[in-house]
């Protein structure tokens, strides 16, 4: 009896994954009959693609849910640290969005919003077209400030100094620097101060350049200029790594605070400390969220991340939209991470199908966070949590006793680095 | 409980789950919003690595859940919550649950098809 009922279960979902597909091409608010509403999700990295399926795979296939992006490809910012240290392929990060119009009946539109229109509870893409909602999703991701940092915008667009912390043609771009770089240069990495997209990022591509140099520019040298008081992010692992695994290769150097760059001598200038040149100059500017959210009037923590009610991510700016991932104000110990984006996109859809249909809010929703390093082809380490929602603070707290990081770096984790982006990537696009 | 008909996949177990645990109201049968708790948490705590559903990709390092029985699965995440089962991230997750969420987590994972 179980059996059948599953296969009837799975019935009913490809069947309505087929017809909302006709639907939504059909009309642009293509409700069918038997629709609970319409979503429309706007950014298609991790919390967009997320929020996109879970919100189907949640309404049971009854809620219809249209993707706003303009990639025709999803490209991994995790893992594309090891395309800059020359052990993965962009092709290995780079990834469909079929499954999710295939799947799940999500209606999938390459273009860009111009406008949220509030009062009318519409977006305006600029192709033309215009989505009604009865829900938002904003997954904007990040955007850069490049005015903190005075000539790197120019520096940037010269293609003389790269961030590469948006994944694509800069990562690759950035690995082309390096192998066209003399042995015996050097390479520095500029890291603003916290909160920035991924904290251990930037540590995991120092040891990523670092195992480059070590096997084919053994002369050469990687210098990280930290804005921060400390290594923001599992930091006695990556000490460890950078003594044992790269000694006289990786320098450490905490709080200094870039002011200026010039591209044309890839030079970096300190507020205190003396100017650095470098032969590949990777300069990650200050943050805030992506600009539609900035535009939109969601960026009300000091115009820079999105406040949002934690119980649903909806914004505390605008009602019946919802903020996910790197763009938001974040809870107490919680990283700006894909795999918290993603956690972040399913507590947003379940609430999401339980306001459509009437239902009370989950109280007390919890999430986890992974993430994993890779210090060199054979060993990795990882940071975990747990993340509970409290009510009489009516924030997410990290559970006391739990999570932590790796007792030491191994091989072991390397495969669990691997199985967890693969796994991750099928749950948002499959 | 074992009569009830679940009318998705889904539905199936979770109300016999929730009656095992905090997460369950004063409703003994799963109604679909409990039934939606109980999917949201294992969606936003276990699916990311073992897949959705609880069906990790093929030719990964990391275990199906799906299908898997009910009690061996409890007990190993009890034994990763206590230590006397060591992993890599496991033992600091599991220690984030209640006895009761690793209840409601392991009889979801027992109903679904592997």
């Amino acid at each position: 009896m179980q059996r059948r009922a599953i296969i009837k279960g799975l019935g009913a979902m490809g069947a309505a994954g087929a017809v909302a597909t006709l639907g939504g091409c059909a009309a642009v608010t293509g409700t069918g009959t038997a629709s609970k509403g319409r979503v429309v999700v706007v950014g298609g990295g991790w919390g967009g693609t997320t929020a996109a399926k879970y919100t189907r795979l949640f309404s049971d296939y009854t809620v219809d849910v249209t993707l706003v992006e303009p990639s025709r490809q999803f490209v991994s910012c995790p893992i594309s640290n090891l395309v800059v240290g020359g052990i993965r392929t962009m092709t290995d990060i780079t990834h469909s969005y079929d499954g999710l119009v295939r799947n799940h009946g999500v209606r999938l539109v390459h273009d860009t919003v111009s406008v949220i229109d509030r009062d009318r509870k519409q977006v305006r893409l600029a192709g033309g077209q215009t989505l009604g909602y009865d829900k938002l999703i904003v997954s904007p991701g990040i955007d850069f400030m490049w005015e903190r940092t005075p000539g790197l915008q120019a520096a940037n667009a010269a293609g003389q100094v790269l961030h590469a912390f948006k994944p694509g043609a800069e990562t690759l771009a950035l690995r082309r620097q390096l192998e066209a770089m003399p042995d015996g240069g050097t390479y520095a990495i500029v890291i603003p101060l916290a909160p920035y997209r991924c904290p251990p990022g930037p540590y995991e591509r120092s040891c990523m350049v670092a195992m480059y140099f070590r096997r084919h520019k053994p002369r050469s040298k990687v210098l990280i200029l930290d804005e921060n008081p400390d290594v923001t992010s599992k930091p006695g692992l990556f000490r460890a790594a950078w003594r044992d695994l790269y000694p006289n290769i990786i320098e450490y150097r905490p709080e200094h605070r870039a002011v200026a760059v010039e591209g044309a001598t890839r030079t970096v200038r300190f507020e205190v400390h003396d100017p650095v040149r470098a032969d590949v100059l990777n300069v990650l500017p200050v943050m805030r969220a992506g600009r539609l959210a900035v535009d939109a009037g969601l960026a009300n923590a000091d115009g820079r991340w999105c406040h949002t009610h934690f119980l649903s991510f909806e914004s505390t700016a605008a009602p019946d939209i919802h903020v996910l991932g790197d763009a938001i104000q974040a809870a107490p110990g919680m990283p700006k991470s894909g795999h918290m984006a993603n956690s972040h996109g399913k507590i947003a859809a379940a609430a999401i199908v339980s306001m459509l249909n009437g239902w009370p809010v989950d109280p007390s929703p919890m999430l986890t966070n992974t993430c994993y390093s890779f210090l060199d082809e054979r060993h990795a380490v990882h940071v975990a949590s747990v993340h509970q929602y409290v009510a009489a603070e009516r924030t997410f707290r990290t559970v006391p006793g739990s999570g932590g990081v790796s007792a030491a770096r191994n091989e072991l984790q390397t495969l669990h680095t691997d199985a967890w982006a693969r796994n991750i990537w099928a749950d948002m696009l499959s | 409980m074992k009569n009830r008909r679940p009318t998705t996949v889904h539905a199936l177990g979770v109300g016999f789950a929730l009656a095992l645990s905090t997460l369950a109201t004063s409703v003994a049968a799963a109604s679909p919003q409990d039934q939606l708790r109980v999917r949201a948490l294992v969606a936003t705590t276990c699916f990311q690595c073992h897949g959705t559903h609880g069906r990790a990709v093929p030719g990964t390092a990391m275990v199906s859940l799906a299908g898997m029985d009910r009690n061996h699965l409890r007990d190993s995440l009890l034994a990763f919550r206590d230590g006397t089962r060591q992993g890599t991230v496991m033992n600091q997750l599991m220690r984030g649950f209640t006895p009761e969420q690793i209840d409601v987590i392991s009889t979801y994972f027992a109903q679904l098809r592997p």
